[in-house]
């Protein structure tokens, strides 16, 4: 008999999640709820501590491949997300892929598929945007960049950044989920990085910094202003990480007391410096 | 000068062209360049400008100094305004430093007529050789084809660049002869030919041999403006059509008119740029590519102008009112695409999901159909959605408040003028 009402709580890992899934088969479980251990609170339904077992967290994954590849990539974007409860939701999507096979898959309107594919076309839209908006600082030969997405990004972003920078050596540094890719000689990781700060630039970054700002603020046609059509566009939390929405300390070399040229185009629609705190970094000397 | 003066003049100079993307290419990584382009950043944008254009490439000119006269242009020999010119070095360092900050997808480079078309060409060729040879920039790269150009620069341009484009900007010949004295209409197709005879061939070599150079491989394109001259929609929308039909271009880019200059032959400098109009030609233009829709289906001799009130494909719908309600479980994809409301994505999507079983009025959102335009025109499972009833009348409102929230503000603005008068 299947037993209902149950709690799993693993090591918030993906392979954890495959596990959750494999010992759900094994115990003859249905699962209400997975959280993740630092989240146990004491319940009144009955719950268990699942242990990660890589050779079952394969098992799970090589099954889940054989009946659909694609719902197989479904689960590792999907758990990537920031959709709430996440993990029930892909938990699902795994019973019903292996008790009705994929052909519901083919339906986007599934209620079982939607919010899977809603989250994942979320993380896949914000790592699209990244793509673009993702501003790199050189200093000391490396390029160095940080970004506070909503999703986990960086195994997304990874392949495009890595093939554009292929004989450069780079970092992006993820605030919200303190995590980091680092690329150098063609070997890419990403790694936990708890806290980063960014050193402030030198003479050729912080000349390169102003002229981009100043192109940004020439380009726009003055007769065509529209900043809603811009928001819409480019949404405002994008927007501090951005070089051409800081405020003047951004663009002080670390090196010259000297005073920079205005970054501000004469003629141009200077853009808005976002609030002095949330720029890229703090200046920190000595680095 | 220094290079953020130069890059100030240049900048201002340039942004009247309203192409800005990096579709097309495919550059795939290589061992000691720097740089990609690939269909999976088509539609990248780094930045959006203050007028909420997308900004995808480093868009300047090489210089701005300029032999002609177009009436129409800030950049025209008779204009007072500041003049300046990078050196092919200048360029070359700023664009491979934007884009090693990945502040751009590549470089966009046009430019006055410097001395003569093949002089300035010859500049161009410097710059785009140095980047791409001693830069090592594996990046995109449009570049703007000078009427007038000798053909073997065209050739050499081309081998350099992603994607070239010659702007026609008047949709007409009296325009051109009366508001570009020195262009004609030869001296604007011809490079056009070119580039489209040489891109065929090049296909064609490239199949041969996989290594041959590649020659534009992003095609080429166009800009017209729009408002300058009295050219209607129609007018504008056939030679679109044509452009795509007989040249093969990529795309056609729509420039609403900014009244820069007074000069008797152009409208009133206090006149604001058409966006409304800009902005139905740039959906019309996209049924033409994607919808298969021909110009002629949209306008004709009696109606030559697009109705500002309702999108183009909301104004075929109403006066093809004999072709609906479509049902979704069985018409073909060209039928669904009629619909308006349903796109590409979701005219798919309804494709794929109906094989799982038949599909009903509640799954047509999550499927990506926008009902408040789409609920008029189609069945689900031969039903139209619960309550819904509608008088030719009601429905033209129906469609156009569903409209109103996506269109830009200045845009309704114009539209308000437009309500009044119906
Ligand atoms: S040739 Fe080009 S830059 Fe020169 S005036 Fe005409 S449009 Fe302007």
């Amino acid at each position: 008999m299947m037993n209902h009402e149950m709690i799993y709580f693993y090591d918030g890992s993906f392979d954890g999640f495959l596990c959750c899934v494999f010992d759900s088969y094994a115990n003859k479980e249905v699962l209400t709820a997975i959280s993740r251990d630092e989240d146990f609170i004491p319940t009144l339904f009955a719950s268990r501590v699942i242990v990660t077992d890589r050779s079952h967290a394969n098992r799970v994954f090589k099954k889940v491949v054989k009946v659909s590849p694609y719902a197989a990539n479904l689960l590792q974007k999907g758990f990537l997300t920031c959709m709430p409860e996440k993990e029930i939701h892909l938990y699902h999507l795994v019973v019903k892929l292996l008790r009705d096979g994929p052909g519901f898959l083919r339906n986007f309107s599934d209620e079982t598929l939607f919010p899977v594919i809603t989250a994942v076309r979320h993380l896949n839209g914000e790592a699209h945007l990244l793509k673009g908006f993702i501003r790199f600082s050189e200093l000391g030969g490396v390029l160095g960049s940080e970004i506070e997405p909503k999703n986990r990004v960086l195994p997304v972003l990874r392949s495009h950044f890595c093939a554009r920078y292929m004989n450069d050596r780079f970092f992006i540094y993820d605030r919200t989920h303190k995590e980091a890719l680092f690329y150098a000689a063609g070997k890419a990781m990403i790694r936990p990085l708890e806290d980063f700060q960014m050193a402030p630039p030198d003479d050729a970054e912080a000349a390169y910094r102003v002229l981009w700002k100043r192109f940004y603020d020439t380009i726009a046609i003055k007769e065509r202003y529209n900043p809603k059509c811009r928001m819409r566009n480019m949404p405002k939390r994008y927007w501090n990480t951005m070089t051409e929405f800081q405020d003047e300390a951004f663009f002080r070399s670390q090196n010259s007391l000297a005073a920079v040229p205005d970054p501000s185009a004469p003629n141009g629609i200077p853009a808005p410096a976002t609030p002095p705190g949330s720029g890229l970094s703090a200046p920190e000397s000595g680095s | 000068m220094d290079v953020l003066e130069k890059l100030t003049i240049l900048t201002d100079a340039a942004k009247y062209d309203a192409a800005c993307t990096s579709s097309g290419g495919n550059r795939t990584a290589r061992k000691g360049y720097i740089g990609n382009t690939s269909s999976s950043v088509a539609g990248c944008c780094h930045t959006f400008s203050a007028d909420g254009r997308c900004v995808t490439l480093l868009k300047v000119l090489m210089t701005n100094r300029c032999v002609y006269d177009c009436k129409y242009c800030v950049n025209r020999r008779s204009n007072d305004t500041r003049r300046a010119a990078f050196t092919p070095e200048e360029l070359a360092d700023l664009t491979i430093n934007f884009y090693r900050r990945n502040y751009i997808e590549g470089l966009f480079l046009s430019s006055g007529v410097f001395r003569s078309p093949d002089y300035t060409t010859e500049l161009m060729i410097k710059a785009l050789r140095l980047l791409r040879e001693q830069y090592r920039f594996n990046g995109y790269i449009h570049a703007k084809a000078i009427p007038g150009t000798a053909p073997e620069l065209v050739e050499q341009l081309g081998l350099l660049a992603d994607r070239l484009s010659v702007n026609i900007e008047l949709p007409s010949e009296t325009g051109l002869k009366t508001l570009a004295p020195d262009k004609t209409k030869t001296a604007i197709l011809s490079p056009m030919r070119q580039i489209q005879v040489r891109n065929q061939q090049n296909k064609e070599e490239l199949v041969k041999y996989r290594h041959a150079p590649k020659f534009a491989p992003a095609g080429q394109s166009t800009q017209l403006i729009v408002g300058a001259t009295p050219d209607s929609d129609f007018h504008i929308l056939r030679l679109t059509q044509g452009l795509y039909d007989r040249y093969r271009l990529k795309r056609v880019f729509y420039s609403a008119y900014v009244p820069v200059v007074e000069h008797a032959l152009l409208p009133s400098k206090d006149i604001k740029p058409p966006l409304l109009r800009e902005h139905r030609l740039y959906q019309a233009d996209w049924l033409l590519r994607f919808y298969g829709f021909r110009a002629e289906e949209l306008l004709d001799e009696d109606h030559q102008d697009f109705d500002p009130r309702v999108d183009p494909k909301c104004s075929w719908a109403l006066t093809h009112l004999d072709f609906f309600p479509v049902e979704v479980n069985t018409a073909d994809y060209e039928s669904l695409l009629r619909v308006p409301g349903v796109g590409v994505v979701s005219a798919r999507r309804i494709l794929s999901a109906r094989r799982a079983g038949p599909l009903h009025i509640e799954n047509l959102p999550k499927l990506g159909v926008v009902m408040k335009r789409a609920q008029y025109f189609l069945t689900a499972s031969g039903k139209m959605p619960d309550g819904l009833r509608f008088t030719p009348d009601s429905l033209l409102r129906g469609l156009i408040a569903a409209e109103r929230p996506s269109l830009p503000q200045q845009e309704l603005v114009q539209l308000s003028l437009f309500d009044t008068a119906v």
